[in-house]
C-alpha cells in the first residue's frame, strides 16, 4: 500500500508541466478555435517527445504499453494547461483499435503525428483529425464528419456530426471507461488550474483597501473548492489502479462524478472570485471556465455515471 | 502507486475480523449518551481493553498492539462493518492519549495511558467555555500556584462526556497577565475531585451528551500539568490536529455507514426515485473518497498539517448529509428513534465542535492556500 505518486510519477508531472508553462497555451487555443491548428499541432508535437501519446500504445507498436496512471498524471497536467485538441479521444481511440487488432493507426498514434477522434456522440475536432472512428450498438465504425461545426460553449472543442461508414468490429468497453477517466483526470487538471488562478487573483485584487482574499466570504468559497478538489483527485488515482479489474467501470464512474463536480463548482467559484473581469472572453480564465462546462457532460455527464454507479454497487 | 493490502495486513484484518465476530454483542447497547448506555459501553471499553483493541495502535507497553496507520485504517474498518458499539473512550484515547505521548513525561505515560487502554477511567475535554468557543484564546478560567501544584477555578462548557466520565483534560490560564494564547497550562484532574460540579446538559435531543463544569479551588498536583506551564496552547494544538485529521472519524466508520444505507435503500427505496438513488450513491462515492484519502493520508512522508483541516470540514458535512439521506428514505419512520435518528443526531454536532467550520474554512484558506490573514 502506497497510495501517492512515486517520485517518478512526480517528475514526470513536472517536466509536463514546466514543458506547457513556456508553450504559450492561450495562444495556441484561441488559434485552434479559429480553426488554425499550428500552434496546438506543434504542441501535441513536444507532448509526443515526452511520451505522451505512448502512454495507450502497446510497447509492440512503438508505444509503452498501457499505463493508466501515467495516464491520469498526464491528463491532470495536459488539463491544468487546457491543452487543445482530440486528447481523451485518441487515447481511447489507441485502446479500442489494440482491442480491435488494428495496428494501422498505432505507431503515428504514439509518435503524436496521428489525431484521432471518436464521437461522443459529436466528434472533437474532426476537421483536423487523421482518423474519425464512432460507436455504434457497441460496434466502432470509421466515420465521416459533417461540415457544419456545432459550437460549443468551448470555442477549442470544434464538434461535428459524423456518419459511420465502414464497421471494424466490436467495442471493446473497457476503451470506452478509459475515456471517461482521461477526461475525469483532464477536468480535474481544468479545475485545479482555475483554483490556482483565483487564489492569486485574490491575493492581488484590492477592494475596500484589502486584498479580497482576506474576506471569509471569498476564503470560504476557495476553501470549499480545494475540499472538493482534494477529494476528487483519489477517486481518479484509484480508478487508474483499477484498470483491468472488474472495478474498472464503477471507478471510472465514480472519478467522472467527482472530479467534473469538483472541477465545475470550481470553474463556479473561479467566476464569482474574479468577478467582471473573467466573464470577459478576453481574459485567460474564461478559456478554462467554458471548458470546465463542456467536459462536465461530455463522456458522460454525472447524472449518467450516478446511474451506472449504482447499478455497479 | 498500488492500493494492495500485502499478506500480513490480510491476516491482521483476518484476527480483527474474528475477534470482533466473538465479541461485538448481538443486541445494540443502548445509547452512549445515557447514564444506562455509558455504562454498558464502559464495559465494552473492557472487552476490548482485556484483548489490547481499544487501543490497536499504541505501543504494547501501554496497551496496545503497535498497529502501524494502516492496521489502525484496517481495524477501524472491520470494527464498525461488525456493528460494534460507539467509543465511549474517544476523548481519551483520540484527543488527550496524542498529546501525552508528544509531550507527557514517561511518568504520566505510564500512570495515565495503561487504565485508558483497559477501559477503566474514561475520559472527558474541557475546552470550551461560555465565553470561549472558536476563540478558544480567550479562556478565562485560571490555574493559580498552590503548594505542590495548581488551583483550578472557573466555568467550563459542552464538555463532551463529562456527565459520566471520570476525567478530564483542558486549558487553564495560569499566568493572571497574560493574554490570549500565551499563560496557558495543560491540566488534567478528576472529576469527582472536591470543587467540581459537573451539570450536564441535555443535546439536541435532551440526551446528556455534555456537561457544564463549574471547578472551585480544585488542587492538581504539577505531576498532572502536560508540557511547561504556560506552554499549555502550543501542547493543546497538537491535540487539535488529530482531532481535525483522521482519527476522530475514521473512514471505516463511514464506509459502514454507506453500506448500511445501501442496503436500507435496497430493501425500502421506491427504485422510480433518482433523486433519492443519487444521493445514496453519492454517499457511497464519498465514503470511498473519505476510505482513498486516508490511504494517501497515512502514505504520505510529509506532516499534513493544517490540511487536517480539509478532513474535518469533509467528513462533518458527510456525516449529516448520509444520515439525512437515510432519514428521507425512511418516510414517516424517519422521524421515530433509531439508530439512523441516533447517528443524526450526533452528526449534526460535527460542523460545530472541534473547531467550527467556519474556522477550518479560515484555516484552509490561510495555511493551505496561503490567502492573507484579515479581520474576523
Amino acid at each position: 500500500m502506497r497510495f501517492v505518486l512515486s517520485e517518478e510519477h512526480r517528475l514526470f508531472a513536472a517536466s509536463l508541466d514546466k514543458l506547457l508553462d513556456q508553450a504559450d497555451t492561450p495562444s495556441a487555443i484561441r488559434a485552434w478555435s479559429s480553426g488554425d491548428h499550428a500552434p496546438g499541432r506543434r504542441i501535441w508535437t513536444s507532448l509526443a517527445e515526452t511520451g505522451v501519446f505512448a502512454l495507450a500504445v502497446p510497447e509492440e507498436h512503438d508505444g509503452m504499453g498501457l499505463l493508466p496512471v501515467e495516464l491520469v498524471t498526464a491528463m491532470h497536467g495536459l488539463g491544468r494547461h487546457a491543452v487543445p485538441g482530440p486528447l481523451v479521444e485518441t487515447i481511447a481511440a489507441a485502446s479500442l483499435l489494440t482491442a480491435l487488432g488494428d495496428t494501422r493507426w498505432l505507431p503515428r498514434i504514439a509518435a503524436g503525428e496521428a489525431l484521432v477522434t471518436l464521437a461522443a456522440p459529436y466528434a472533437l475536432d474532426a476537421d483536423v483529425a487523421d482518423l474519425v472512428l464512432t460507436v455504434q450498438d457497441g460496434e466502432v465504425y470509421e466515420a465521416t464528419p459533417a461540415r457544419a461545426l456545432r459550437p460549443s460553449i468551448d470555442p477549442s472543442r470544434r464538434l461535428y456530426e459524423v456518419t459511420p461508414t465502414r464497421k471494424l468490429g466490436p467495442a471493446d468497453d473497457s476503451s470506452l471507461h478509459l475515456a471517461t477517466l482521461a477526461c475525469a483526470a483532464q477536468h480535474l487538471g481544468v479545475g485545479r488550474r482555475l483554483l490556482e488562478l483565483s487564489v492569486d487573483y485574490a491575493k492581488t485584487r484590492s477592494q475596500y483597501g484589502h486584498p479580497i482574499g482576506e474576506y471569509q466570504a471569498v476564503k470560504h468559497h476557495l476553501a470549499n473548492a480545494l475540499i472538493d478538489l482534494e477529494f476528487a483527485r483519489p477517486l481518479v488515482h484509484a480508478a487508474a489502479l483499477s484498470h483491468g479489474t472488474s472495478d474498472f467501470p464503477r471507478d471510472t464512474s465514480a472519478a467522472k462524478i467527482a472530479a467534473s463536480e469538483a472541477a465545475y463548482r470550481t470553474a463556479k467559484t473561479a467566476l464569482q472570485v474574479h468577478g467582471a473581469i473573467a466573464y470577459t472572453a478576453e481574459y485567460a480564465p474564461s478559456l478554462w471556465i467554458r471548458k470546465s462546462r463542456a467536459l462536465l457532460t461530455t463522456w458522460g455527464s454525472p447524472t449518467t455515471h450516478r446511474a451506472t454507479l449504482i447499478n455497479t454497487l | 502507486m498500488d492500493l494492495d493490502f500485502s499478506p500480513a495486513h490480510e491476516a491482521f484484518r483476518a484476527d480483527v475480523r474474528d475477534w470482533l465476530h466473538a465479541h461485538v454483542p448481538a443486541e445494540p447497547l443502548p445509547s452512549l449518551e445515557t447514564a444506562e448506555g455509558f455504562a454498558a459501553h464502559r464495559t465494552w471499553e473492557r472487552t476490548l481493553g482485556a484483548d489490547r483493541y481499544a487501543t490497536v495502535n499504541w505501543p504494547a507497553e501501554f496497551g496496545g498492539r503497535g498497529a502501524t496507520p494502516l492496521e489502525w485504517l484496517i481495524f477501524e474498518e472491520e470494527y464498525y462493518a461488525a456493528g460494534a458499539p460507539g467509543r465511549v473512550s474517544q476523548n481519551g484515547v483520540n484527543l488527550l492519549a496524542p498529546t501525552l505521548f508528544a509531550h507527557g513525561t514517561s511518568e504520566q505515560l505510564r500512570r495515565v495511558l495503561p487504565p485508558m487502554a483497559r477501559g477503566e477511567v474514561i475520559w472527558a475535554q474541557a475546552w470550551s467555555e461560555p465565553g470561549a468557543g472558536s476563540d478558544l484564546a480567550a479562556l478565562r478560567s485560571t490555574a493559580t500556584r498552590a503548594d505542590g501544584g495548581w488551583l483550578l477555578n472557573g466555568q467550563k462548557t459542552w464538555s463532551s462526556r463529562a456527565a459520566f466520565a471520570d476525567m478530564a483534560f483542558g486549558l487553564f490560564r495560569s499566568d493572571p497577565e497574560s493574554a490570549r494564547h500565551r499563560g496557558l497550562t495543560y491540566l488534567m484532574f478528576p472529576l469527582d475531585a472536591p470543587g467540581v460540579t459537573v451539570r450536564p446538559i441535555g443535546r439536541l435531543d435532551g440526551k446528556p451528551a455534555f456537561a457544564e463544569l463549574f471547578l472551585d479551588d480544585v488542587f492538581v498536583p504539577d505531576g498532572d500539568v502536560i508540557g511547561a506551564p504556560g506552554d499549555g496552547w502550543k501542547v493543546a494544538m497538537s491535540t487539535a490536529g488529530n482531532e481535525r485529521g483522521l482519527t476522530l472519524r475514521s473512514p471505516g466508520r463511514y464506509t459502514a455507514a454507506a453500506d448500511r444505507l445501501l442496503a436500507l435503500w435496497r430493501d425500502r427505496a421506491d427504485p422510480s426515485d433518482t433523486a433519492l438513488r443519487d444521493r445514496v450513491a453519492d454517499a457511497w462515492l464519498k465514503a470511498r473518497a473519505y476510505r482513498l484519502k486516508g490511504f494517501e493520508t497515512i502514505s504520505r512522508t510529509d506532516d499534513i498539517g493544517a490540511e487536517s483541516s480539509l478532513n474535518k470540514v469533509f467528513w462533518s458535512e458527510f456525516d449529516i448529509a448520509l444520515h439525512e439521506t437515510a432519514l428521507d428514505l425512511l418516510g414517516p419512520d424517519g422521524e421515530l428513534d433509531g439508530d439512523w435518528l441516533e447517528g443524526y443526531v450526533f452528526a449534526l454536532a460535527g460542523p460545530i465542535y472541534a473547531g467550527t467550520n467556519e474556522i477550518q474554512r479560515n484555516v484552509i484558506a490561510e495555511r493551505v492556500l496561503g490567502l492573507p490573514r484579515g479581520a474576523r
